[in-house]
């Protein structure tokens, strides 16, 4: 199984000019990708070129005069605009905070649920839920549990004698911190997954043969684990970067940006200025400046790591 | 490899812990969908309802049109589920056997699509189906859908349609059997788990989204569960927190249904993309 799977990967990237010139004349039957690529065009790239354009824009939702072009004068405003960059740090704060912890924790889970436990099959199908549920209803969820007076959080704190009369999601300073606990939790699942696949692709035979030299569980794990899931953990970890800074719907349920804007995401700032005070051409600049923040983020961190693998 | 005792004794108390962080959400939800009004209000919350009742249910469907948003959502998300898998499989089936410049882009478009923020995606939208005057009309928000699930649905059907080997269809046309014939008879068949899986993967993510849903549906007939769900909580934060359980609680077992149906095609996908890609 395993080397089918090694065969076929490293098939692609087979050098040779014989196969790569049978594979430019292949082009397959183009009239198959048509009815994906449509749909994709008009309603995936069109959009998003034209929520671009809309940004050097006064677009602004139910006016009646024609758009006219402003050139960057959006994006001078948003340079005054204390609100949004307090926003856009807390949206910094917020992923980086959420995929840390993240990673760290689902990592830690994967290699207990590679081990052979008896509750694997319990905490591999509980693993799951947290990904299944709508985005909704985990946000309705904690809230309950995080409800000052009815939630069990504070009902567990007040049996332990911990006091227990916090308002979690309302104070200043725990709103920012119990939302992150919230989207960790809600994370977890799709990263425990992919890092689970990652660890049954490492060989076997040389953990055994670590083990026989000697080595011990983290020397095993330096050496034989994280090389080979390394690629795992870097693709997954860059998508849940991308996913936490762009996410919405959970924090909109759990405080909708409040207390006093502690938790407003840059994305619940941008919904806002779209679709309740009709902003569209600001709102679609808000959009570029995360795009272009992700982008920057994202080149960091992957040049950062492939830094790091060359030098192995 | 023997692992010693107390590192055996370790792990398990690690993996209870998990089960515990995991779970007790989950599991106050459904107690608190199912405890009497009385021991909502009591001053000591218990972990299991003293008084198990229905109350809380039925007072959620009275007041709220649960299940018109039910439907609505059911309609929507079955649609999505099978207009995407409908157009996405002869693509996948393109990209994962002919290495074009076609499917090149088409694969490159669905990792940076990834990284755009919905704000700069759902303006244009908005301002195109205005125009279509597909706006608040849930035909408007299946065609969204569509569009948002097919990068992972032609994701995860390249890679079903990779394990299908080459030779099976090589071999049908040895024996004269033509394009179309070798797809519809040979490779289609032993498709077809991976089609079922991702069509049921794609009506999870429709019936779970809430975003587009709450821009593009203004009138309270056409909403959907999520976007219903959050009417509950209403302006003056949490007034009824024993309904609020409990159409939360409906909401997500459609869910946890499907996904329980599907989660190991979903693992075994999810590794190779996540290898491949």
């Amino acid at each position: 199984m395993t080397s089918v799977t090694e065969a076929r990967r490293s098939e692609p990237r087979a050098p040779g000019p014989s196969r790569r010139g049978r594979r430019a004349v292949d082009h397959g039957p183009w009239f198959l990708v048509l009815p994906a690529l449509i749909p994709i065009l008009v309603l995936s790239v069109g959009p998003l070129l034209h929520g671009i354009l809309l940004a050097f824009t006064d677009a602004q939702s139910g006016r009646t005069e024609p758009t006219r072009w402003i050139g960057t004068l959006n994006f001078q405003d948003l340079l005054q605009d204390t609100l949004f960059w307090e926003s856009f740090r807390i949206g910094l704060v917020w992923a980086v905070g959420v995929t840390v912890p993240q990673f760290l924790l689902a990592l830690g889970l994967a290699l207990l649920l590679d081990q052979d436990l008896r509750l694997r099959w319990a905490a591999r199908a509980l693993a799951i839920v947290p990904w299944a549920m709508p985005e909704v209803v985990v946000g309705i969820m904690w809230r309950l549990t995080y409800n000052p007076d009815a939630g069990i959080l504070n009902e567990t704190l007040r049996d332990l004698g911990f006091g227990g009369d916090r308002d979690w999601l309302s104070g200043l300073a725990t709103a920012l911190p119990a939302v992150i606990v919230v989207g960790v939790w809600a994370g977890m699942p799709q990263t425990t997954v992919a890092l689970l696949a990652g660890l049954q692709n490492t060989p076997r035979e040389l953990h055994e043969a670590a083990a026989v030299d000697g080595a011990g569980a983290w020397r095993r794990f330096r050496t034989v684990t994280w090389p080979a899931l390394r690629p795992v953990a870097l693709a997954i970890t860059a998508l849940n970067l991308i996913w936490n800074f762009n996410s919405f719907a959970l924090v909109y349920v759990l405080t909708n940006g409040g207390p006093g804007g502690r938790t407003r995401l840059p994305m619940l700032f941008a919904y806002e200025e779209a679709f309740r005070y009709g902003q569209f051409g600001y709102a679609a600049a808000m959009g570029c400046v995360m795009v272009a923040a992700i982008s920057v983020l994202l080149a960091v961190f992957l040049v950062g790591r492939l830094r790091g693998g060359d030098e192995r | 490899m023997r692992t010693r005792p107390a590192a055996r004794a370790g792990q398990y108390a690690a993996l209870l812990a998990y089960l515990v962080f995991l779970a007790f959400p989950f599991v106050w939800l459904a107690s608190t969908a199912f405890k009497p009004a009385t021991e909502l209000a009591g001053l000591h919350p218990a972990w299991i309802p003293q008084d198990p009742t229905l109350a809380n249910f039925r007072q959620a469907f009275e007041e709220q049109p649960l299940l018109r948003a039910a439907l609505n959502s059911l309609l929507t998300a079955s649609a999505a589920a099978l207009v995407a898998v409908a157009v996405a499989t002869p693509t996948a089936y393109v990209m994962a056997r002919h290495r074009s410049a076609l499917a090149r882009a088409a694969t490159g478009w669905v990792v940076v699509s990834q990284a755009f923020p919905f704000v700069l995606l759902i303006i244009p939208l908005f301002l195109v189906l205005k125009n279509l005057r597909l706006i608040d009309s849930l035909p408007g928000l299946v065609l969204v859908y569509v569009v948002w699930s097919l990068p992972f649905a032609l994701w995860m059907l390249t890679g079903y349609v990779r394990a299908v080997p080459a030779e099976l269809e090589e071999a049908a046309a040895v024996d004269g059997a033509g394009r179309l014939r070798t797809l519809v008879s040979v490779t289609v068949p032993l498709l077809a788990p991976g089609i079922a899986a991702t069509a049921l993967f794609a009506f999870v993510t429709a019936w779970n989204e809430f975003f587009f849903a709450l821009v593009l549906l203004k009138t309270p007939e056409q909403q959907t569960l999520p976007v219903l769900l959050t009417r509950f909580i209403g302006a003056e934060g949490v007034a009824d927190l024993g309904p609020l359980a409990a159409a939360a609680f409906l909401a997500t077992l459609p869910s946890l249904l499907v996904f329980a149906l599907i989660q190991r095609r979903i693992t075994g996908s999810l590794l190779a993309g996540a290898v491949k890609g």
